[in-house]
C-alpha cells in the first residue's frame, strides 16, 4: 500500500508499485478481461434463446442457447483463481466463463465454443454451458446444479491418492446447497481430508427466486462447519478480500488441513440468463447491488493508488483481446455434421443399432 | 463341475470370479480403484473377497478397496472426479434401484463428458450395478433396469450370466476407458463355474449356449439359465431351441442374433426385467426389420416385484413360461405359413 511516502525517495520508485498493488492490478485485468467477455457475449447472445416469454429473433444470435453470465461475480472467480496452479483442478458451474478465463483459458477459444465453432475448447459440443480447458485444469462448467461438487472430490481423492502436489476447487452457487451432492461432497472431504476447496459464490438468488426465501438454517458457511469443514465468509465484491481469505485457505489446503469452504457474498448483475433483464428484482435491490460493483471498487482503490493510467491499459487490452477474439470466432469455421458422431464412445461402432 | 476340464482352469462362484478380475486388474494397474458401501468388509456379496474369503481391502489397502458413506451421488460423481484426475474407478451401487440416486452422475456426468467437453477427457470407469430379483427383497432391491442405460448415449451395459463370464467381461470393461453400467445377476453370485484365469472377452460378443434349429431365444443374465432349462423340457418334445446369451447389451451382437434368427426363422426375446420398454423390444425390433424371423417378447408384467411369494413369483419368468412361448410361436409360424404364405 503506497500511503505517506517519503520525499527523498527517487521519483523513479513511485512508478513501481507496492506488491500488494501490482497484485490488485493483476486482479484487476482480470476481472476486466470477464466483464468485456460477458459483455461481448451478452451482446451476440441476443434473440439466440426462447424463454421468458420471448421468441428468438428472426435474425438469430450469434451465440444461442441460454448464456449464463457472471457479471458482477468477477472478483471470486479473480481472487480465487489468483492462488491456483496450472496443476490444480477446478469444477465450475452453468455460469462459468469468469472461472474459466480465470484459470487460464484462452478467450479466443471459449468465444469460438459459445459461437459453436469447431475451434472452440469442446468443438462446438458443448457451448457456453459446458464451457471447459481440461489443459489448464478446467474440468468443466455444468449445467446440472451442484453437480460439480462430487466430481471436484473425486479429483481431489485422486490427487492425495497419487501424491500430486495439487488441489482441486469447486464453485457453486448458494442455490446449490439445497442440493444433496453439497451435503455429501462436504462430508466425503471431511471423512477422507482432502484437499479441496469449497467455493460458494453467493448471488443471492437461484434462478429467478431468492435464495434466502428457500433456505433454513444460516447457510453454507453454517452447513460446511456442520459436518466438519472449516468456513469463512467474505464480501464477494471486494476482490482483494477475496484474494486474501483465498490465499490463507489455500496454504491451509496445501498443508494437509483438509478441506475448507469460502463463501463469498457478491451479486448477479444480469438476469438468469442472458434476455432475461431480471426484472422481477427489487429495483433498489438492484441499484444498490450495482454501486458495489467489484470492477467499480476496485477501479477506485487503483486509482487512489496512482495506478489510474495502469488499470486503464488493463482496460484497453481487455477490450483489444475480447474484441480479436470475436472476430476470431465470428470467421471460425463450424463442425461438420460427421463430428457429431465422434467422442461419443469407443466400444462398438454402432449408433443405430 | 468339481473337476476342471482345461488345464489350469478354476472352478470358482460367480463372485469370486469378480473379485479374481478385479485383483488381478488392479494388481497390473496402480490406476484401478474401488469405491463403494462396505467394501473394506469384501462387499455386501462377498464380490469384493479374495477366493481364500480374505478381503481385497487387506491385499490393496483403504485407499484403494474404499469404504465410502451411503452417498450415491457422490460415490458416481467422484468416480468420474477421480477418472478425469488419471484413476481408473469401479464404483460399487450395491443393487441398481441404489444407482437411482446416482441418476445424474450416471446419465448427465459420466455419460456425456467426453462428447459434451469435446473429447477433452474420458469417464473411464465401471460401475458396478447387481440386478435381478433377489428372493423376498421385495420392489425396491429386486429391480433389472438395463434399459434405462442402454437408453444413454456414451455407456456401454454389460450383464454376465456365468463366473467364466464375469471374470472375462469385468477385465474387457476394466479394459475399455469408456463408462461401463456393470450388471451382476444377485441370484448368480454363488453360482459356480469354471474359467480360465487370462482368458478375455470381447465386449459385444455374444454365445450360443446351445445349438438349436426350430426357434432361437434372446437372453442374457440370470435368465440364460433359465432359457437353458425350457430348452431342455423343448428338447424331449422334439423342438430344438438355440440359446443365445447377449452378455453385453450395449454394444450387442446383432450379427449372431440376426445369423440365428435367418436360419431359425422364429426368435423368443426374454428378459428378467418388466416387458414394456425392455430391452428386449430393441432385440425384437431389429431382428423384425433385418429378417423374415417371426418375433415375440417375454419379459414380467407391469407391476412392482411383491415381496410374498405369491406375488414375486408373477414377476419371474419360469422355464415353462419360456417353453410355452416357442410352442405357441411354431404353432403359429405353421398356421401364418399354411394361412398365408402358401
Amino acid at each position: 500500500m503506497r500511503g505517506a511516502r517519503p520525499c527523498l525517495v527517487p521519483l523513479w520508485e513511485f512508478d513501481m508499485p507496492d506488491p500488494s498493488a501490482t497484485h490488485l492490478l493483476a486482479l484487476y485485468a482480470t476481472m476486466v478481461r470477464i466483464r468485456a467477455f460477458e459483455d461481448a457475449a451478452e451482446i451476440v447472445s441476443q434473440g439466440g434463446v426462447q424463454a421468458w416469454g420471448q421468441d428468438a429473433s428472426a435474425t438469430p444470435a450469434l451465440v444461442k442457447g441460454p448464456l449464463h453470465l457472471s457479471t458482477g461475480q468477477e472478483a471470486v472467480a479473480a481472487g480465487v483463481c489468483a492462488h491456483l496452479r496450472k496443476t490444480d483442478l477446478l469444477t465450475s458451474t452453468h455460469r462459468g466463463h469468469g472461472h474459466t478465463l480465470a484459470k487460464g483459458a484462452d478467450s479466443t477459444r471459449m468465444m469460438c465454443e459459445l459461437f459453436g465453432r469447431a475451434s472452440g475448447y469442446n468443438k462446438g459440443k458443448g457451448g457456453s454451458m459446458h464451457i471447459a480447458d481440461f489443459s489448464v485444469g478446467m474440468l468443466g462448467a455444468n449445467g446440472v446444479v451442484a453437480a460439480g461438487l462430487p466430481i471436484a472430490v473425486g479429483a481431489a481423492q485422486a490427487l492425495k491418492l497419487r501424491g500430486e502436489d495439487a488441489i482441486a476447487v469447486s464453485f457453486f452457487g448458494d442455490g446449490a446447497i439445497n442440493r444433496g451432492p453439497f451435503l455429501e461432497a462436504l462430508n466425503w472431504a471431511a471423512v477422507y481430508g482432502l484437499p479441496v476447496l469449497f467455493v460458494c459464490e453467493d448471488n443471492r438468488i437461484s434462478a429467478t427466486t431468492p435464495s434466502g426465501d428457500m433456505t433454513g438454517g444460516e447457510g453454507a458457511g453454517a452447513r460446511a462447519e456442520s459436518v466438519g469443514v472449516a468456513a469463512r465468509r467474505v464480501d464477494g465484491n471486494d476482490v482483494e478480500a477475496v484474494s486474501a481469505l483465498a490465499e490463507t485457505l489455500i496454504a491451509g489446503i496445501r498443508a494437509g488441513k483438509g478441506p475448507r469452504l469460502l463463501h463469498a457474498l457478491t451479486y448477479r448483475h444480469k438476469g438468469h440468463i442472458s434476455i432475461d433483464t431480471g426484472a422481477y428484482r427489487d429495483p433498489l435491490e438492484v441499484r444498490q447491488a450495482l454501486a458495489q460493483d467489484p470492477i467499480g471498487r476496485a477501479r477506485k482503490r487503483l486509482d487512489v493508488l496512482g495506478l489510474e493510467r495502469e488499470a486503464r491499459h488493463a482496460e484497453l487490452d481487455a477490450k483489444a483481446e475480447i474484441d480479436a477474439a470475436l472476430k476470431a470466432a465470428e470467421s471460425a469455421p463450424f463442425p461438420v455434421a460427421a463430428d457429431a458422431y465422434e467422442d461419443v464412445i469407443n466400444t462398438g461402432h454402432g449408433v443405430w443399432l | 463341475m468339481n473337476s476342471p476340464t482345461h488345464a489350469g482352469a478354476l472352478t470358482l462362484t460367480y463372485a469370486q470370479a469378480g473379485a479374481l478380475a478385479l485383483a488381478e486388474a488392479m494388481q497390473a494397474d496402480s490406476r484401478i480403484v474401488a469405491l463403494g458401501e462396505d467394501l473394506g468388509r469384501g462387499g455386501v456379496f462377498g464380490q469384493y473377497r479374495d477366493s481364500d474369503g480374505s478381503p481385497l481391502q487387506k491385499r490393496f489397502g483403504p485407499e484403494r478397496i474404499v469404504d465410502t458413506p451411503i452417498s450415491e451421488s457422490t460415490i458416481v460423481g467422484a468416480g468420474v472426479g477421480m477418472a478425469l484426475a488419471g484413476l481408473r474407478p469401479v464404483v460399487e451401487l450395491r443393487v441398481i434401484d441404489f444407482a437411482l440416486c446416482a441418476i445424474d452422475e450416471l446419465v448427465n456426468q459420466a455419460a456425456k463428458n467426453r462428447f459434451m467437453f469435446g473429447g477433452q477427457g474420458r469417464a473411464a470407469m465401471v460401475a458396478r450395478m447387481p440386478i435381478g430379483i433377489w428372493t423376498a427383497s421385495a420392489a425396491q432391491h429386486s429391480q433389472s433396469l438395463e434399459s434405462w442405460f442402454t437408453h444413454i448415449p456414451g455407456l456401454v451395459v454389460v450383464c454376465p450370466a456365468t463366473p467364466a463370464d464375469n471374470y472375462s467381461l469385468l477385465h474387457a470393461a476394466l479394459a475399455s476407458g469408456d463408462p461401463v453400467i456393470y450388471m451382476e445377476h444377485k441370484e448368480l453370485w454363488g453360482s459356480r463355474g469354471e474359467l480360465v484365469p487370462g482368458g478375455r472377452a470381447e465386449l459385444g460378443r455374444g454365445r450360443v449356449v446351445r445349438p438349436g434349429t426350430d426357434a432361437t431365444i434372446v437372453t442374457w443374465s440370470r435368465q440364460v439359465h433359465v432359457a437353458s432349462q425350457a430348452a431342455d423340457e423343448l428338447q424331449r418334445e422334439g423342438i430344438s431351441a438355440e440359446v443365445i446369451d447377449l452378455r453385453t447389451l450395449w454394444p450387442w451382437d446383432k450379427e449372431l442374433v440376426l445369423e440365428s434368427a435367418a436360419r431359425t426363422g422364429r426368435v423368443l426375446v426374454t428378459h428378467e426385467a418388466v416387458q414394456v420398454s425392455g430391452f428386449g423390444a430393441e432385440v425384437a425390433a431389429t431382428i423384425a426389420e433385418h429378417t423374415r424371423a417371426r418375433v415375440a417378447r417375454l419379459g414380467a408384467p407391469r407391476i412392482p416385484v411383491g415381496y410374498s411369494s405369491p406375488l414375486e413369483n408373477e414377476s419371474r419368468i419360469f422355464p415353462g413360461h419360456i417353453a410355452a412361448s416357442v410352442r405357441k410361436m411354431l404353432d403359429s409360424i405353421q398356421y401364418v405359413k399354411s394361412g398365408h404364405n402358401e
